[in-house]
């Protein structure tokens, strides 16, 4: 939650809120992509695409 | 006030400790690993720093990381968006790690401290410089001025390469910066990969390489790949360069331009790689003094401080001093990213908690650069014996000298451990090789048979400060070897044509000098100039030397073999001695002879080191 608030502040001094959507893109699929490695969440990944 | 510097996770990792702006201690990680270039978060030196200053982490009051993650990951995706789809693949390798961890840096920066010390707190402690506000504040805070322009350069830290600040008292302001992809440290470290070697470690082989070569490729250079103002500043085509997107330094295009290929490592050099070497070197000179002397014309200040790894171009800073634009010209020793740890905690200490600052009375506040671990003599005794050394202890110190001295007239390489170990990538007689400079053959015997690097690098001198005006073009302090001169021309001796025409070790073993040992093939020298108030056993051993044989100068190069970090203990220094033709070792007032030791101790060392 810190990080996320901390990456707000950051992105609203540098006004760059145009890197959001990117970011949180990319954390969510590397998120996902880290959690279904040797987990049984995998074969429901591809369900996703 | 206490303040932990750190930098880590690129290059150089290292620590350092101030106290009320003091500095206390300051160490690279790499010598406690003996990882060369170790970019792990430095436990070894931060644990270091906190015993030097006989202190736990809980006692400091803030510990500050020396660049911005977020800053650089705003680059790094605007680069990648710029250049897009071009440079998939090196994103597909650099963003994983990033979202793995370099994002999160502050939980692993927490985390790495809290393994170090669990009770520590970091809360409103942990603090953030900008990478060149550390560089800056690395070579203003210790210097010797007041008042000074200070200039950073260097491959890249967040967005900026090079940036320009005004220092006054305990102020530092930016004033002007150029952005990647633009940077002059990445420019030569472009040339110094399509040379064949090791961006981020080859760039002093390129230095050294430039004497033996014409500049011949400088015009092309400045018409193709860089646009240099009348003020110093610079944009470059990026269609030569491959770095933004790819895993390389250049491309095709630029080895078009020059006409051959890119080099590979190990391959013979010939005289296109030295006047390509020569080139580079001539446009970053270049530039440096072009940028120089518009800032000192546009500021009317007379003192210039230099840090970043740019500033380690000795050749270049020999230049912008002899050039007197600036009366007076300071660089800091650890002037590479190990210095960004020290620089942190300075700009800390007066930025962030606005503390004033004393300029030191001495020559600076570096102490030398003598920052790091010390050995006392039982320690080094017990130290020698379990590594089964076999030595003589001299209780006088003037025994010790003279027997050093003798050793050095016998044209033995002596290994010399003493004191605190240096800051910075230079040895400075506190972990070094020494040897007789006098002897035409002694730079053969410890290029090949010491140090086993190529036969075309040269090395420095250590001359007694009071005495280097009589062999050096240069009458100014220079205890960081960081600025060239040549040697005095009443000294030189002149090579005759066939002896010009040859190359590398035949030509450096042509005596060029009276200290041809130290003298490179342009009649240059790296020099240290050695003071007795902050390294008094090595003043006195030059100035015991200079009683025997009339030379106050000694062959100075760092007590390492190629690839390995200078040693940080007895035992490395004595590992090091074993498995080299180091005939004489001196670790405080202990004495080892090569003939005295156990031969079995012998081994294959220079093996063990990824070459550099």
């Amino acid at each position: 939650m810190e990080f996320l608030k901390e990456l707000f502040s950051f992105m609203r001094a540098r006004k760059k809120y145009w890197l959001a959507p990117i970011i949180v893109v990319m954390v969510m699929f590397g998120g996902l992509i880290v959690f279904s490695q040797g987990s049984a969440v995998a074969p429901f990944i591809y369900t996703i695409f | 006030m206490r303040i932990l510097g750190i930098s880590a996770y690129y290059h150089d990792s290292a620590a350092a400790l101030i106290e009320d702006g003091a500095i206390i201690a300051a160490a690279q990680e790499e010598r406690f690993t003996r990882k060369k270039h170790d970019s792990c978060f430095p436990h070894h030196a931060l644990e270091y720093c906190l015993s030097a200053g006989n202190i736990g982490l809980s006692e400091v009051d803030y510990v500050t990381f020396y660049d911005k993650p977020f800053l650089k990951f705003e680059r790094l995706l605007e680069t990648y968006l710029a250049f897009a789809p071009r440079g998939i693949r090196s994103f597909a390798k650099a963003i994983p790690v990033w979202l793995r961890e370099k994002l999160f840096q502050k939980d692993l920066l927490i985390k790495e401290l809290k393994s170090i010390d669990p009770e520590f707190n970091a809360s409103g402690k942990l603090l953030f410089a900008e990478h060149h506000q550390s560089h800056a504040a690395s070579a203003f805070f210790p210097s010797p001025f007041e008042r000074a322009v200070v200039l950073t350069m260097d491959g890249v830290g967040e967005w900026a390469t090079t940036s320009v600040a005004l220092g006054q008292g305990n102020a530092l302001t930016t004033t002007q910066e150029i952005h990647f992809p633009h940077s002059l440290g990445l420019l030569y470290s472009a040339v110094t990969y399509y040379l064949g070697f090791r961006v981020n470690s080859g760039e002093y082989k390129v230095m050294g390489l430039a004497p033996y070569g014409e500049p011949k490729y400088a015009d092309l250079i400045l018409e193709h790949l860089i646009d240099v103002k009348a003020d110093g500043s610079f944009r470059m085509d990026m269609s030569y360069f491959n770095y933004c997107t790819g895993l390389t330094m250049t491309n095709r295009k630029f080895a078009d331009l020059f006409g051959q290929p890119t080099r590979t490592p190990e391959n013979e050099l010939t005289q296109f790689h030295m006047d390509v070497a020569a080139s580079v070197q001539a446009v970053t000179e270049e530039i440096v003094l072009r940028m120089t002397r518009a800032l000192a014309h546009e500021t009317g200040i007379e003192n210039l401080c230099l840090a970043g790894g740019v500033a380690l171009n000795c050749v270049a800073n020999g230049k912008v001093l002899r050039d007197k634009a600036f009366t007076n010209v300071w660089v800091q020793p650890a002037a590479g990213d190990a210095g960004g740890a020290l620089g942190a905690a300075l700009a800390a200490y007066y930025q962030h908690a606005e503390r004033p600052r004393t300029v030191s009375s001495a020559r600076d506040a570096m102490k030398g650069s003598y920052l790091g671990p010390a050995f006392a003599q039982e320690d080094i005794e017990r130290r020698l014996q379990a590594a089964g050394a076999v030595f003589e202890v001299f209780d006088q110190d003037e025994d010790l000298i003279n027997e050093t001295v003798k050793a050095l007239k016998a044209e033995k390489a002596v290994g010399w451990f003493q004191g605190r170990m240096e800051f910075g990538p230079r040895a400075l007689g506190g972990r070094s090789i020494l040897g007789d400079p006098r002897s035409p053959a002694m730079q053969k015997t410890v290029n090949l048979k010491v140090k086993y690097r190529e036969s075309f690098r040269p090395f420095a001198p250590s001359v007694l400060r009071e005495d280097v005006a009589d062999w050096f073009e240069l009458d100014d302090d220079s205890p960081y070897m960081l600025m060239v001169a040549g040697v005095k021309k009443g000294r030189r001796r002149t090579m005759s044509a066939d002896e010009e025409a040859l190359f590398g070790i035949e030509k450096l073993n042509v005596p060029r000098s009276d200290i041809p040992a130290v003298t490179h093939v342009d009649y240059s020298a790296r020099i240290q100039t050695v003071h007795a108030d902050t390294n008094p056993r090595y003043h006195a051993l030059l100035s015991a030397y200079k009683a025997e044989t009339g030379c106050p100068v000694v062959l100075n190069t760092s007590f390492n073999v190629r690839g390995e970090p200078i040693v940080g203990t007895p035992e490395d220094a004595f590992r090091c001695f074993m498995g080299t033709e180091i005939e004489t070792l001196v670790v405080g007032n202990c004495f080892l002879r090569k003939e005295d030791q156990n031969p079995e101790l012998e081994q294959n060392y220079k093996d063990q080191f990824e070459l550099d």
